[in-house]
C-alpha cells in the first residue's frame, strides 16, 4: 500500500514538474495533500501492525506487559537535565619503616605533591566529578579533589562533540594525554601510588591549563594524533610569563589481535622552553631551576581476557619509559650553578584478575640519572647527584572488588628510592557513589 | 594493429576502473552495533548494503567492556550506531563516543539508535539504590530475548535506516517486509516447539532471562546472584539451595559469558541439569538460527 501511495505521489510530482502552468499555491496544496495521504497510510499501517502485535500477545498470554509504549520511567525523568555526578572516596592506612619526611628521589627534582603519605590513617584524595553534555556541540567536566582539608581543581574542561570527523578539541585544565597512566585519575590506577618515574618527572601527574587537539585517523586500526598547548605554569614547567609555556604531542596506535587480545602503543613528547624558577625541595634547602626541559616517552599496554570478556578473568601488562633532558641554572640560597640534567626511568607492571571480585598485581620501578653542572657541591645539596645509587621499587597488590563501585586494596612496597630501604604498607579503600563512571582502556 | 592496441588498452582501463566505480557506488553504510543481536538484526534489515561490526560477542558481558582502541577506530568510521541503551553500555559507550569524535553517531543524532527507546522494559526500578545491586533505572536491558520486542525494534530500525540512507529506501522497505514475514512465521514455529517448556521451574544465574521466561512461560524459582551484577555470596547460595530443595527445579540456566561455578555447585548439590545458553547471536549465526538454538537447547535438556 505504501508503495502504491509512493507511486501515486511520484506520478503526481512528475506531472507537476512537467506542467509549469499550475500556480505555485496549487502545487503547495497538492504537496500538502500528498504528505497528508502518506502520513495517513503510515499511521494506518502502524495501527495494523500494532493491532497484530496486540492480538498475538493477547492470544499468547495475559501476563506479558505490552512492549508497545516507549520507556517512560519516572525515576529516569526526574534527573533528565541534571549533570552526571559522582563522588569517589579514598582513604588509607599507611605504615612506613622510614620517616616519610626523609623521602627523596636522588637525581630528580620533586615538587611538594610527590612525597609520601604520612603514616597512620588519612583520607586520601577524594574526588567530586560533575559532567554533562552542554548542548549538541559541547561536553563539560569538572573534577574537584579534596585531600585532607584542602580542595583543588583537578580538572575543569570542555570538549567538542561533533567538530569534524575524528577531530576533537578540549580546553581548560586537564590531565595531559601523554603516557598511558597520566590522563587516568589516581583512583583508577592499579596501585595506591604513582610509578616512581611519574613521581620524579611530573610530580605524580602532568596537568595542563591550555588546549588539546586530537585526531583519529580514519583507518581500521586505532591511530590517534594529539597536540597540547599549555600556559607552562604547572610542574615540571613553572611560571611562564605569557603565551604557550609548554607543549606536548603524542601518537597512539592500538588494535585487537583476535578476540582475546588487545594492545596500545604510544609515543610522546613534552617540552618547555622558558621554565622560570621551578622550586623543589633539596637535601639542604629548597632550590629553583630555570631553563629548558624536554621529555620523550613510550608506553605500551596489552590486555587479555578469555573470550575477550574481562568480567571473570583478565590480564593486563603495562610498560612505560620516559627520559628527560634539562639545561639551565640552579639557584640554591644565594648560589647559582649551570645545570645539565639527564634523567630516565621505567616501570613494568602486571595485573591479574583471577576471580570476578579479586585482582592481584606486581610492579617494578627503576630510575637512572646523569646530572652534571658547574658546581657539583651545589647539585649535591640539591639532591641531584646519586653517587651511584639507582632508585628502584618493587610493589605487590591484592584487592577485593565486591562490586564495580567499591574496592579494598592491600599494597606492599619494597622501596629503594634512596639509600635507606623503606618497607611500606597501604590499606586503601576506594568507593564511588553517584553515577556510573566509565571504564576507559 | 593500432586499433587492437587501443582496444586492449581500453579493456585494461575498464578492468582497472571497475573496482573504483564499484567502490564509489557501493560504498557500504558502516554500522557499529554494541551487541551481536543488533548486528544480526541490522544485517537482516540492510543486507549487503550494510557493513556491520559488532563491538561485543555473545561470549562477552556487554556491561563490562572497555573502550578499547579497536572500538574507537570502528566508532570513528560508523554511519550508524545501534545499541541496547537502558544503561547497559553506560560503562563504556559514553567514553567511546567522546573519544571517537564522530558527530554522526552522537546521542540525539539520527545515526544514534538506542533500542530501549523503542520498547517498554520490564523491571523498571522505582527506587534507585546500589544496595540493590547494579540496578538499571530504565528497566531490565536484556529485552532482545523477546522476539516481539525484536520485531518492534526492527520496525523502528528500518525507519532509521531509511532516514539516514534515503537512496536505498525501497531496498530497506523490501528487506523489512521479507524479515517480518519470516520472523512472524518463525515466532509461531518457536512457540509451538516450546509448548513442553511451559511452567518449567528454572533457576537463573543473573536476570538476563526474564523476557525469555515471560515469552516461553517459564517459572523462575530462584536467582543465583542475590543482587544484579554482584557475584553470588555463599550465604545466598545456601538459601537458594534450600529453596531448590523445597520446590525442586527443572533446570538451571547459566549465561555462557558468566562464571559457571555457582551453577555447577547447585547442580551437583541438587542433581538439577545446567543449561548453558548464549544470550546472543554467535559468530556466523543469524537471528533465526540463534532462537532455534535457544529453544532446541532448552528442549534437549528438559526432563
Amino acid at each position: 500500500m505504501v508503495r502504491y501511495a509512493l507511486f501515486a505521489a511520484a506520478s503526481v510530482a512528475f506531472l507537476l514538474n512537467t506542467n509549469p502552468a499550475l500556480a505555485s499555491n496549487d502545487i503547495k496544496l497538492l504537496q500538502q495533500q500528498i504528505a497528508a495521504m502518506k502520513q495517513d497510510y503510515e499511521q494506518r499501517i502502524l495501527a495494523l501492525e500494532t493491532g497484530l502485535i496486540k492480538a498475538q500477545q493477547a492470544a499468547q498470554s495475559t501476563t506479558i506487559i505490552t512492549p508497545l509504549a516507549k520507556s517512560n520511567n519516572p525515576a529516569r525523568r526526574q534527573n533528565n537535565f541534571n549533570p552526571t555526578i559522582s563522588f569517589v572516596l579514598d582513604g588509607r592506612y599507611t605504615s612506613l619503616s622510614n620517616a616519610s619526611d626523609d623521602y627523596h628521589l636522588p637525581g630528580f627534582a620533586l615538587n611538594d605533591e610527590a612525597g609520601l603519605d604520612q603514616a597512620g590513617f588519612s583520607v586520601g584524595e577524594s574526588e567530586l566529578v560533575i559532567s554533562s553534555n552542554v548542548d549538541d556541540r559541547f561536553y563539560a567536566e569538572a573534577t574537584l579533589a579534596f585531600s585532607g582539608d584542602e580542595m583543588s581543581v583537578e580538572e575543569v574542561f570542555f570538549q567538542t562533540l561533533n567538530l569534524a570527523d575524528g577531530l576533537t578539541l578540549k580546553a581548560g585544565r586537564f590531565f595531559s594525554d601523554i603516557g598511558y597512566l597520566n590522563a587516568q585519575h589516581a583512583h583508577v590506577w592499579d596501585f595506591a601510588d604513582a610509578p616512581l618515574i611519574y613521581r620524579g618527572l611530573f610530580g605524580n601527574q602532568l596537568s595542563n591549563d591550555g588546549l588539546q587537539a586530537t585526531y583519529i585517523v580514519p583507518s581500521d586500526i586505532f591511530f590517534q594524533l594529539g597536540l597540547e598547548l599549555a600556559n607552562g605554569d604547572s610542574f615540571p614547567a613553572a611560571r611562564n610569563r605569557e603565551g604557550v609555556g609548554s607543549w606536548s604531542a603524542f601518537i597512539n596506535i592500538g588494535d585487537d589481535i583476535g578476540i582475546e587480545h588487545s594492545w596500545q602503543l604510544g609515543l610522546n613528547h613534552w617540552q618547555a622552553g622558558h621554565i622560570n624558577q621551578r622550586s623543589s625541595e633539596g637535601l639542604v634547602d629548597a632550590y629553583a631551576f630555570s631553563g629548558k626541559s624536554r621529555i620523550n616517552g613510550i608506553d605500551w599496554v596489552y590486555k587479555w581476557a578469555p573470550n575477550g570478556n574481562p568480567k571473570n578473568r583478565h590480564l593486563k601488562l603495562q610498560f612505560e619509559y620516559f627520559e628527560r633532558q634539562e639545561k639551565g641554572q640552579i639557584n640554591l640560597l644565594t648560589n647559582t650553578a649551570d645545570f645539565n640534567g639527564k634523567q630516565s626511568g621505567w616501570y613494568a607492571q602486571a595485573v591479574y584478575k583471577f576471580l570476578p571480585a579479586w585482582r592481584s598485581a606486581l610492579r617494578f620501578d627503576s630510575l637512572d640519572s646523569d646530572n652534571d653542572g658547574s658546581n657539583l657541591p651545589l647539585l649535591a645539596d640539591a639532591g641531584l647527584l646519586t653517587y651511584g645509587h639507582t632508585p628502584q621499587r618493587l610493589s605487590a597488590m591484592l584487592e577485593w572488588i565486591p562490586s564495580e563501585f567499591s574496592r579494598i586494596r592491600l599494597q606492599l612496597n619494597h622501596d629503594k628510592s634512596y639509600n635507606d630501604t623503606d618497607n611500606q604498607l597501604f590499606l586503601q579503600y576506594t568507593f564511588a557513589i553517584g553515577s556510573h563512571t566509565g571504564h576507559s582502556y | 594493429m593500432l586499433n587492437k592496441k587501443i582496444s586492449v588498452l581500453l579493456c585494461y582501463v575498464t578492468l582497472l576502473s571497475l573496482p573504483l566505480a564499484y567502490a564509489k557506488t557501493e560504498d557500504p553504510l558502516n554500522v557499529f552495533a554494541c551487541e551481536p543481536e543488533w548486528a544480526a538484526l541490522a544485517t537482516q534489515l540492510g543486507g549487503e548494503r550494510l557493513a556491520v561490526y559488532s563491538a561485543t560477542s555473545a561470549k562477552q558481558d556487554p556491561h563490562h567492556i572497555q573502550a578499547r582502541p579497536s572500538l574507537i577506530a570502528k566508532a570513528r568510521n560508523a554511519d550508524l550506531l545501534i545499541c541496547t541503551g537502558a544503561e547497559l553500555e553506560v560503562g563504556w559507550l559514553p567514553i567511546l563516543l567522546r573519544k571517537a569524535g564522530n558527530g554522526k553517531i552522537m546521542h540525539g543524532q539520527p545515526g544514534h539508535f538506542s533500542a530501549a527507546e523503542h520498547v517498554q522494559l520490564l523491571e523498571q526500578a522505582t527506587r534507585l539504590d546500589r544496595s540493590m545491586g547494579d540496578v538499571h533505572a530504565a528497566g531490565n536491558p536484556h529485552f532482545h530475548l523477546d522476539p516481539y520486542r525484536i520485531r518492534q525494534i526492527a520496525l523502528s530500525l528500518s525507519k532509521t535506516l531509511r532516514a539516514i540512507d534515503p537512496a536505498y529506501q525501497t531496498h530497506y522497505q523490501h528487506q523489512l517486509t521479507l524479515f517480518i514475514q519470516r520472523f512472524d512465521s518463525s515466532i509461531a514455529k518457536w512457540e509451538a516447539l516450546a509448548k513442553p517448556l511451559q511452567g518449567k521451574k528454572v533457576v537463573v544465574h543473573h536476570d538476563t532471562w526474564i523476557y525469555l521466561e515471560q515469552w516461553l512461560k517459564l517459572n523462575k524459582v530462584a536467582t543465583l546472584e542475590a543482587k544484579s551484577g554482584i557475584p553470588p555470596s555463599s550465604t545466598h547460595l545456601s538459601q537458594v539451595l534450600g529453596k531448590v530443595h523445597a520446590t525442586t527445579a527443572d533446570f538451571i540456566i547459566h549465561t555462557d559469558y558468566q562464571s559457571d561455578r555457582a551453577a555447577r555447585w547447585l547442580s551437583e548439590k541438587t542433581n538439577t541439569p545446567v543449561i548453558s545458553l548464549s544470550s546472543s547471536v554467535a559468530n556466523g549465526e543469524d537471528i533465526f538460527q540463534w532462537f532455534d538454538r535457544l529453544i532446541n537447547t532448552l528442549l534437549e535438556t528438559t526432563p
